[in-house]
Formats: structure tokens, sequence, C-alpha cells
């Protein structure tokens, strides 16, 4: 028990520190690494958290395809021009108090009674594959259908809304 | 058993260490000699013209990527389904809904083929 909050302090701690990294890197590729960085930590939480096929959907999709269309974005923008471009009317004080007074309201939110009476998941009450295949397949059959139709209609509105531009 | 991902763990720190450490060594071992013919882009022998960054990339990339991930979120459903295919009870039906699945995506990759997005250029 003790070794597993050794283990989520030292992945917490590398994934605040990637997910700063993401902010604060000048070059935007730098950045993309830092992200694919912090989302591999978050993976090994997901891990800690007894969920490996979460850690797997984070891996796979998020590390393997999207941070490839994030990186793609930063090939397609012009860099040059758009880490010229500011940010005209915006002041910076609006953000000095918004800031606090959100960290405030996660804090009260955190450590107030909402959660207290939350437990965490039981040693050995792993999430694995095979349950969620289970239950995939028989209590939300429909739904995964459903998702195919939904990824088809990704598939068709991105190919049209593409098709404009490169015409 | 969280014990059964410690393997993981090691394997993942390994890797990383060994990446990093062969090209610090080589750093320091390597001669060192750069002139400005050298720092310049190789082109495949032909001098390079303007900058890299300046976002003149074909919107195709984009394209792919984005086939690309809708295809990754495909596959994804093919592991908890390949899990559960050695259960007799729900095997067949299992078989034959993911087959449903690939055929509607299919019908996806065939419009995305007609209308000429997987052609290069």
């Amino acid at each position: 028990m003790i070794l597993e909050r050794l283990f989520f302090i030292l992945f917490a701690v590398v994934a605040i520190a990637a997910a700063g990294g993401v902010v604060c890197f000048k070059n935007p590729v730098h950045s993309a690494f830092s992200l694919i960085v912090c989302l591999l930590q978050v993976a090994a939480i997901f891990v800690l958290l007894r969920s490996p096929f979460l850690a797997v959907v984070q891996i796979f999709i998020y590390v393997g395809a999207v941070m490839v269309l994030f990186l793609f974005v930063v090939l397609v923008l012009d860099i040059k021009k758009a880490s010229l471009e500011t940010f005209p009317g915006l002041k910076r004080w609006p953000v000095y108090v918004i800031l606090p007074v959100m960290a405030i309201e996660f804090l009260i939110v955190i450590f107030g009674k909402s959660f207290a009476h939350m437990q965490m998941a039981e040693a050995g009450a792993e999430t694995t594959v095979e349950v969620i295949g289970l239950a995939l397949f028989t209590h939300y059959l429909l739904p995964f259908e459903i998702i195919s139709v939904l990824l088809l209609a990704a598939m068709v509105g991105a190919i049209i809304m593409a098709k404009k531009r490169w015409n | 058993m969280l014990l059964t991902y410690v393997p993981v763990l090691f394997m993942t720190g390994f890797i990383t260490v060994v990446a990093i450490g062969v090209l610090f060594v080589s750093s320091l071992v390597r001669p060192k000699n750069p002139y400005a013919e050298k720092l310049t882009s190789w082109e495949c022998g032909i001098e390079s013209k303007g900058e890299s960054n300046t976002g003149h990339y074909k919107v195709h990339f984009f394209v792919i990527a984005i086939l690309f991930i809708l295809f990754d979120v495909e596959t994804l459903f093919l592991f908890p389904w390949a899990v559960i295919l050695g259960d007799p009870t729900i095997a067949t039906l299992a078989f034959i809904e993911m087959f449903v699945f690939i055929g509607i995506l299919s019908v996806g990759l065939v419009y995305a083929w007609g209308k000429g997005a997987l052609d290069w250029l």
C-alpha cells in the first residue's frame, strides 16, 4: 500500500512536470513530446487505479493517434506567424483573480464532504479486459454497434470538411 | 495484481535509460567538427530552400491522421472481443457482431477511397 502510494506520487509528479513543460516550451514540437510523457504517466496511474484496459486505451489512442494528429497540426500551422500573434485586448489581471478562486474551489470540493465517504477500489478488484469484453457483448451490444455508426459519421464528416480545403 | 505490472515498469524505465544513455555517451565520444555546410538539412542532395515551419504542408496529412484515429478506435474494440471469443456461450454472437461492426466501418473506408481521400497528390 505504501509502495503503491509512492509510485502514485512518482507518476503524478512527473505528469504535472510534463504538463508544465507542454505550456512552457517555446517549440511546439517539444510541447507535443512533453505531452506524450504526461499521457504515459497518466496511463501508469490508470494501472494503479486497477484499470489496465483504460491504460492501454490511453497509450493506444492518445499517445498513438492523437499525438500524430497534434504533430501534423504543428506541421500544417505556420508556427512563426502563430507565435508572433498576441491576444489583443486580453488583460492579465483577471487570470490572477480567476485562478486562485478556481484553485480554492477545487480544494474545497476535493477535501470537502462529497469525496470523504468514497473508498479506493479494493485490492485485487481489477477491471480486466475480459470483464469489459463480457459487458460489451452482452449488456452493451447495441451501444457497441452504434459506435460503429458514430465512427462512420465522423469519417464522412472529416472527409467532407477536408474536401473543401484541398479543392 | 498490481505486481504483475512491475516488469512492464522496469522495461519502460530500462529502455528510457538506455535510449538517453546511448545519446549521452555518444555525445561524449564522437568527434565534433561542425561547419555551415554540414549543418544544413539533408534534402537528397538538393539544396534546401526556405524554412520548414511555415506551414506549407498539405491538409492531406491531417485527413490521413483523422482517418487513422478513427480506425485506431475501431481496433481498440478488437481487444476485449478477442479475449472473450474463448467463451462458448457468447462466442458466435460476438463473432457475428464484430463482423457487422467492421462491415459498417468498411463502408467508411470505401467512402474515403471513393472520394479520393486516400490518394496522394
